[in-house]
């Protein structure tokens, strides 16, 4: 019944969604907002095409650096001021401000940095995301229960098996959540990148159809990029509440 | 089986310990423990009871190895406690100390498995446990599956599989209503008699205490030191029916007289300091 | 202060030094980054002169009007979905995803239907704060105990009433923490906005700084940027201690 309404109450949102989508197209016109069933022809002309291939492509291959680099710094960083209680003391409030400033601002000191090309991208998405990983590992490792740790020497385990047998899968929850929102605020950065100063990958392409009064192609990369971050979003939500529904 | 009045052979021994917290900067170092004596006979149903904050929890950690006494000698089968855990020495904590990740059966296979058992024996040890603790209908349930009485009883049976020799039991039904805890209580006596182990209970409920041990200590406010210590002369067979004998009010009686005066006075600090 | 707090200092001083130390020395190119006691400098020297007096009253004009609108809109949303449970069930997926899109990627739609105004900017704004209000909101309102309900039918009191002096009182440490969540994300959008494509504001400021080779104008301005966003979370989080400590209740 429930599963029933909630299928049907999505059905719904959606038709809400792409009913406000026309009526806006009808009111402001095809040039400034396309409606669906353009955007949608639009889509299918567009995918195929090399162009997009190669921009897609260039954002792919941004993103997977960037994530690499935030996940692995993350999660280095996170462990450590999770374990060293002094450390994550003194570092927690920086990284907490680092993490809530409009990071866009320091785009023109990365590009200074690292330049035009394909390392400022990665640099300014890996930036965003390594503080969430960070701050989401080391508040997993604070919130370890005590009584784990005493438990695990009652039960004379080694050091590495208290990592791997206790550690490990107590953190593993917020560990992925940090994973998750890691994962969306890459892309963001990453986009960000390309669409201020790229000649490459999707976001270039948005606003360069903006500049040549493209609506339908900026339509159709914005909404692609939406479900792209949808799917996967939903993905990481799922593992995460399949492992918070056994703990 | 050595009776508990009979003045068998020591198992455990606590010389002269105590335990005092450094404080914080600035701050008062907390004196929590001692000095406390204690000998332990092989095979008999110890509980200590006292005001909330007496150092009770300490007693029991500085007893399994998980903390060192700033003073005083802890031996266990004549062998000095050091900072380990000795082998034999099973603990169930207050908290749920369940994993939440495994299952039922898995987290009562957890200590054997990490020891190399072979799996036949872990499985057979397992089956064993969790059949004794009426666990078996859930093996493959999830902790978060369960309601914190079968939750503890989950972290007994994990306990239970490495057939420990003594049994420290940290206030394991605080958070049990009344009545859970009376059927817990016939739970632990069984689980003592079929071990034959040495079992130490730390509580801070009179009735609880009065009912499952053979003798039990009473400690006074922190810095905790035994008062009193009251032999009950139960018959080892025995449960939670004997709440309605006439001597269960006296024990409580004679248990309530000593603790009234220090409950009162570890309610002016409650809560400071650790516990 | 307390011994982290001190440590904490020491860190944050000793950075700004080594970074004043390479650039001084020659490690980091001036046409990189230049020393920050030149930036100080510049700034001082910016906002004494006016010259960023229109930028900073236009961007935080932007951020005013779309925080404020996207906190009682946020607010009201917020009430009305919860007061259908129906509605709330549909929408909680979405509400779950909805900071997982790059929202921002929607900019240049806006641009593209509103013209280069402060309209696609206050929009943005408001698609980047209201739907952290709207969460905090129903949290806000989750928390609420039942006992609550229960003692307010006891003293007789009406629907409004109810809400008003019971509910709102008891959900209010959750809706502060989505007032500072509001006020952080308004900003961050607006200066993306203003950034990658505005006529004017500080953002822009910053980016047309950076086209020009103007470092010191640039550095300054990035400078003011963090400097204030760092003291305004400080203020808000501050804050959100007190209220949350008042209430016994974690902040997010």
């Amino acid at each position: 019944m429930i599963a029933t309404q909630r299928v049907t109450d999505s059905l719904i949102i959606v038709a809400i969604l792409l009913a406000v989508w026309q009526g806006l197209n009808l009111m402001v016109g095809d040039t400034a907002l396309p409606g669906p069933a353009a955007t949608l022809a639009y889509l299918a002309h567009l995918v195929p095409s090399a162009r997009f291939a190669e921009n897609a492509l260039a954002t792919l291959a941004a993103f997977t650096y960037a994530l690499v680099i935030a996940y692995g710094l993350g999660l280095a960083i996170g462990v450590w001021l999770g374990a060293h209680h002094l450390s994550g003391a003194v570092g927690e409030p920086l990284l907490v401000a680092l993490y809530s400033i409009p990071k866009i601002t320091l785009y023109p000191v990365i590009l200074l940095i690292f330049g035009l090309g394909i390392s400022g991208k990665v640099a300014f998405g890996a930036l965003h995301g390594i503080l969430p990983v960070a701050l989401l590992t080391m508040s997993a490792i604070r919130n370890i229960p005590p009584v784990y740790l005493k438990v695990a020497r009652t039960l004379h385990l080694s050091k590495w098996q208290t990592i791997f047998a206790v550690f490990f899968p107590a953190t593993l929850p917020e560990v992925v959540a940090g994973l998750r929102i890691g994962f969306t605020v890459t892309l963001l950065g990453v986009l960000l990148a390309e669409m201020f100063a790229s000649k490459r990958g999707l976001g270039f392409l948005i606003i360069n159809a903006m500049s040549l009064a493209q609506s339908e192609e900026m339509l159709t990369v914005a909404i692609m990029l939406f479900v792209f971050a949808v799917l996967a979003n939903s993905l990481l939500l799922w593992m995460e509440h399949r492992l918070h529904r056994r703990n | 089986m050595t009776g508990p009045d009979s003045g068998g052979e020591v198992h455990a021994r606590l010389l002269g310990v105590t335990r005092i917290f450094p404080g914080a900067t600035g701050q008062q170092p907390v004196h929590a423990l001692g000095p406390v004596d204690l000998e332990l006979r092989r095979g008999e149903f110890f509980a200590v009871v006292g005001p909330s904050g007496c150092g009770k929890s300490t007693l029991l950690e500085i007893l399994a190895g998980l903390q060192s006494p700033t003073s005083g000698t802890v031996t266990f089968e004549g062998q000095p406690v050091t900072a380990d855990v000795p082998d034999g020495i099973g603990v169930v904590f207050q908290e749920d100390a369940s994993f939440p990740w495994l299952t039922v059966w898995d987290n009562a296979a957890f200590g054997l498995r990490r020891a190399g058992a072979p799996e036949a024996e872990v499985s057979r040890s397992v089956n064993d446990a969790l059949a004794f603790m009426g666990l078996q209908d859930f093996a493959r349930a999830y902790p978060s599956q369960l309601s914190g009485g079968m939750r503890q009883r989950v972290c007994i049976a994990r306990t239970l599989v490495l057939q420990p020799r003594l049994i420290l039991l940290d206030e394991p039904f605080g958070a049990l209503d009344a009545q859970t805890r009376l059927l817990m209580g016939d739970e632990v006596l069984r689980l003592w008699r079929r071990t034959s182990a040495t079992v130490l209970l730390i509580t801070h409920a009179l009735d609880e205490a009065a009912m499952l041990s053979d003798r039990i200590g009473a400690m006074s406010a922190r810095p905790g030191r035994f008062m009193d210590i009251v032999e009950t002369r139960w018959p080892r067979e025995r449960d939670s029916t004997i709440v309605s004998e006439t001597s269960f009010g006296e024990i409580t009686g004679r248990l309530w007289e000593n603790l009234r005066g220090e409950s009162i006075k570890s309610l002016g600090h409650s809560g400071a300091g650790p516990a | 202060m307390s011994r982290v707090g001190v440590i904490r200092l020491i860190v944050v001083i000793a950075a700004i030094g080594l970074l004043e130390l390479a650039c001084r020395l020659g490690f980091i190119d001036y046409r990189t980054i230049i020393p920050p006691s030149e930036m100080t400098t510049v700034l001082v020297r910016l906002l004494a002169s006016g010259e960023l007096n229109s930028d900073i009253a236009r961007t935080f004009g932007v951020v005013v009007i779309a925080v404020a609108i996207s906190i009682v809109l946020g607010f009201a949303l917020g009430l009305l979905i919860h007061a259908v449970p129906r509605v709330r069930r549909a929408l909680d997926p979405l509400l779950a995803t909805y900071y997982a899109v790059p929202i921002f990627i929607f900019y240049p739609v806006m641009v593209a239907i509103f013209g280069l105004s402060i309209i696609p900017i206050v929009l943005i704004g408001i698609a980047a704060a209201a739907v952290a209000m709207i969460i905090a909101t129903l949290n806000g309102l989750d928390r609420v105990p039942r006992v609550l309900t229960k003692v307010a039918r006891v003293h007789r009191m009406g629907p409004l009433d109810t809400a008003l002096r019971l509910k709102l009182p008891a959900a209010a440490p959750h809706l502060f923490t989505g007032v500072k969540l509001a006020v952080s994300y308004g900003f961050i959008a607006v200066i993306a906005s203003e950034f990658i494509l505005a006529p004017a504001g500080l953002g822009r400021a910053i980016a047309d700084a950076y086209s020009d080779f103007n470092n010191r104008k640039m550095y300054a301005l990035i400078l003011l940027l963090l400097v204030f966003a760092t003291c305004m979370n400080m203020a808000l989080h501050a804050w959100d201690l007190r209220w949350s400590a008042r209430r016994g209740v974690r902040p997010q």
